[in-house]
């Protein structure tokens, strides 16, 4: 069912004005159940298994289970995203377990500059130089 | 829901900016500064949020254009010939170029900014291919996207960003494009944008064709299930000139799962086999010759591997490996120390992990599933469904002013990207014939667009009044599908299941159908004919028809409503556009089975226009130039 939410570790982001998962869906896929105050994705054929709810996910509360429809159970695939890496751990179906860990971001979240640096060497609106050329180049 | 209970939200700005994908990141970025030096609004206009839009949500592995001009590994042209022989001759060398001479300043940005490139001991990039460089692109659309609202907060208030908003319709005045509106899918708001200059960035469009998995797979499409087709509605409804709609991708995957194929077969000089273990490249390289000259020259267009691979399929040779276990032994094999032979291994193993884990993740939980070592066995490779994606190795979009230093006179009118519809710009998978912008082209596409549309505002300072008249009759049409489904629920005891109206999610499988066995989807090997198309086009007049009849009894639902009414409309014009080009020139995406070769007066560009007058299509047929 690709992305579910596992009912025991959502608490609804209950400390915030709206769910983690509702906000990033790129599908718009995750609705927070009012009435249990526990979110679900409405439409798992329509999910990509792109994984922004589990990466942003506050309780870690969201998994993913493989397309029934041609992976076999037993396969997990669980993201630690942190502000400069992400840890992946992959379960197999016959209990083997790797682990990896890579750089995601060199630079502070909230830190860009957008020019970074780089001066933009025309005033001129019709000319074909872009912002920050011909320096950036 | 009623949908009289909808409030209009009037927005006046500038430059009204269309999506949050890559290109849309990149014209916010460029024209919030130019903007700002010439006191112009700019909004943008986001069916998600921005850091997870757009095909880039999932992250990448690798940024596919870069140049390295200012370091003399490539030139300008020598990219635009490999564009050009990539889609078998047809490509617009102005467009291609013009991506082709900026995109290192957008690359040399991205790093700066964050994104973490792979570099060799002495600090220079490392390449998967000629054209491409590998990343660690987990967080890649984060970044960009924080760089692009950064640039529009640099604007204050004359710079805004919107999201959840889904947007349908082109506002035109006369035959100037000057807004959109849609609706809000988080609150029961209508929303009305004013702008002088339009940029359409609204990504390609996915489920058009049945996909080959159904059930929960349906999803687990290779582009994302979320670009509908917005953006070729909004340009073709505007009248604008389009191109290329024929020109769909079919890329060829890891099966089901849809893992990237490239590091495989650039970085990891893999080889892909059928079962017997023969290299199909090999032991069909004469049947290049009857695509020449294209299929004669290196690197042998993406459609023709994927072509002879089809060929094997046809055979019954499959299934079509992956011979993962043999390059990554090989390339292990070349080290004679066992000690440092042991680190290469490990190191090959994460290295073709994060492939998938930065921008797949679903292909390593199929791996995880299968119990697959990339480095003990093999994996099958197959051909997915039609897609229409002009930034990578299809062509389909709007028909867009060249720049003009680069352009020959009638590809140049006036802006950079600008469709043929006064004030309206595209870019990205919304602009056609500039294959192989990939994501940094296309946010650097978007950059030129960005730059052109402001100048367009600059030059065009009149406020245009809309008047309310109009505003009423597209908020009846958007909010229709509520209506519908508010008026006629009530007879049935089935929500889904009842005579006055169809639901979103049956009209996309009744379209999907037509696609697949008419316009040569997957089940049919990818061929078509005349009677075919002629039948399909037939079947498509009555979903025209029963689209006034589509309900929705949510946002939600009203959304999918509209992204299928998109996709219809893409479909439309990519039946007619196959049944106009009278030959096939792309036969590994598609196969007219009654013009079996490529013919030298096809040599030319496919165009076709609906005339928003008279609602005819019309095809046009132009030269390269």
């Amino acid at each position: 069912m690709p992305s579910f939410v596992i009912t025991e570790k959502c608490d609804g982001c209950k400390a915030q004005d709206r769910t983690a998962c509702q906000y990033i869906c790129p599908n718009d896929l995750m609705v927070l159940d009012k009435e249990k105050n526990k979110a679900y994705n409405r439409a798992v054929d329509m999910c990509w298994e792109c994984y922004s709810c589990v990466k942003i996910c506050p309780t870690q509360a969201i998994e993913v289970r493989g397309y029934a429809d041609f992976m076999p159970l037993g396969g997990v695939v669980q993201p630690l995203r942190s502000t400069d890496s992400i840890m992946w751990a992959v379960k197999f179906r016959n209990k083997k377990v790797k682990r990896f860990k890579f750089p995601i971001r060199t630079t502070a979240e909230g830190s860009i500059d957008p020019d970074a640096g780089f001066s933009t060497g025309t005033d001129d609106l019709k000319s074909p130089v872009l912002r920050t050329e011909p320096d950036s180049l | 829901m009623n949908a009289e209970s909808f409030e209009t939200v009037v927005v006046e700005t500038d430059l009204l900016i269309l999506g949050g994908g890559m290109a849309a990141c990149g014209a916010a970025y460029e024209a919030s500064y130019w903007a700002k030096k010439h006191k112009q609004r700019v909004t943008v206009v986001d069916k998600a949020a921005m850091e997870r839009s757009g095909a880039v949500a999932m992250g990448l592995s690798a940024i596919n254009l870069y140049l390295g001009v200012s370091k003399g590994n490539n030139t300008v042209d020598e990219y635009v010939s490999y564009v050009k022989n990539d889609l078998m001759g047809i490509a617009r060398k102005d467009l291609v170029a013009n991506i082709a001479r900026h995109v290192d300043s957008s690359v040399h940005l991205f790093e700066k900014w964050g994104l973490p490139i792979w570099k060799d001991d002495d600090g220079n990039y490392v390449n998967e291919g000629r054209w491409q460089i590998m990343i660690h692109g987990e967080s890649y659309k984060n970044i960009v996207s924080e760089a692009a609202k950064k640039a529009l907060k640099e604007l204050g208030e004359d710079g805004c960003y919107y999201e959840r908003i889904f947007i349908t319709e082109p506002v035109m005045f006369g035959d100037r494009c000057v807004g959109a509106v849609g609706f809000s899918v988080r609150e029961n708001k209508f929303y009305v944008f004013k702008a002088k200059a339009v940029l359409d960035v609204m990504g390609g469009a996915v489920h058009i064709f049945r996909p080959r998995s159904v059930g929960e797979g349906l999803g687990r499409s290779w582009y994302p299930p979320f670009n509908s087709g917005a953006s070729t509605y909004f340009t073709l409804k505007s009248g604008a000139e389009m191109t290329c709609q024929e020109v769909r991708f079919v890329p060829v995957r890891f099966k089901d799962s849809y893992g990237p194929v490239g590091a495989w077969f650039l970085l990891f000089k893999s080889k892909a086999t059928n079962a017997k273990g023969e290299d199909y490249m090999e032991t069909r390289a004469a049947e290049l010759e009857n695509w020449a000259p294209y299929g004669t020259s290196k690197p042998t267009p993406t459609n023709l591997r994927n072509y002879l691979m089809l060929l094997e399929l046809e055979e019954g040779n499959g299934p079509i490996y992956m011979r993962t276990d043999e390059a990554i032994q090989k390339l292990v094999a070349e080290i004679p120390d066992e000690k440092e032979a042991k680190r290469k291994m490990k190191e090959l193993e994460s290295e073709a992990w994060e492939d998938f884990l930065d921008m797949t993740i679903s292909q390593a939980l199929n791996w995880a599933s299968h119990n697959i070592m990339p480095e003990e066995s093999p994996s099958e490779i197959s051909a997915t469904e039609p897609y229409f994606i002009s930034s990578h190795s299809g062509a389909s979009g709007a028909w867009v002013s060249g720049p003009q230093d680069l352009a020959p006179g009638e590809h140049a009118w006036g802006y950079d990207n600008m469709t043929t519809v006064k004030g309206l710009f595209a870019a990205g998978d919304a602009s056609g014939a500039s294959s192989h912008k990939f994501s940094s082209g296309s946010f650097t596409e978007g950059r030129i667009a960005g730059k052109a549309a402001i100048a367009f505002c600059v030059d065009h300072p009149d406020t245009i009044e809309i008047s309310e008249e109009q505003i009423a009759g597209l908020k009846e049409k958007v909010l229709q599908p509520l209506k519908v489904f508010e008026e006629h629920h009530a007879y049935a005891n089935d929500e889904d299941v009842n005579p006055h109206f169809v639901k979103p999610k049956m009209f996309m499988f009744r379209l999907q159908k037509i696609m697949d066995e008419y316009a040569g989807g997957a089940s049919m090997g990818f061929k078509t004919s005349e009677p075919l198309l002629t039948k399909g086009l037939e079947y498509l007049e009555y979903m025209k028809e029963d689209s006034e009849k589509l309900a929705a009894s949510d946002l939600n639902e009203l959304m999918r409503c509209w992204e299928n009414v998109h996709r219809m409309w893409q479909a439309e014009s990519h039946l007619r556009t196959v049944l106009f080009r009278e030959e096939t020139r792309w036969p590994g995406y598609y196969f007219r089975t009654d013009f079996p070769g490529m013919k030298e007066d096809w040599e030319a560009f496919a165009n076709c226009r609906w005339n928003p007058e008279t609602g005819e299509w019309e095809m046009i047929k132009r030269e390269i130039l």
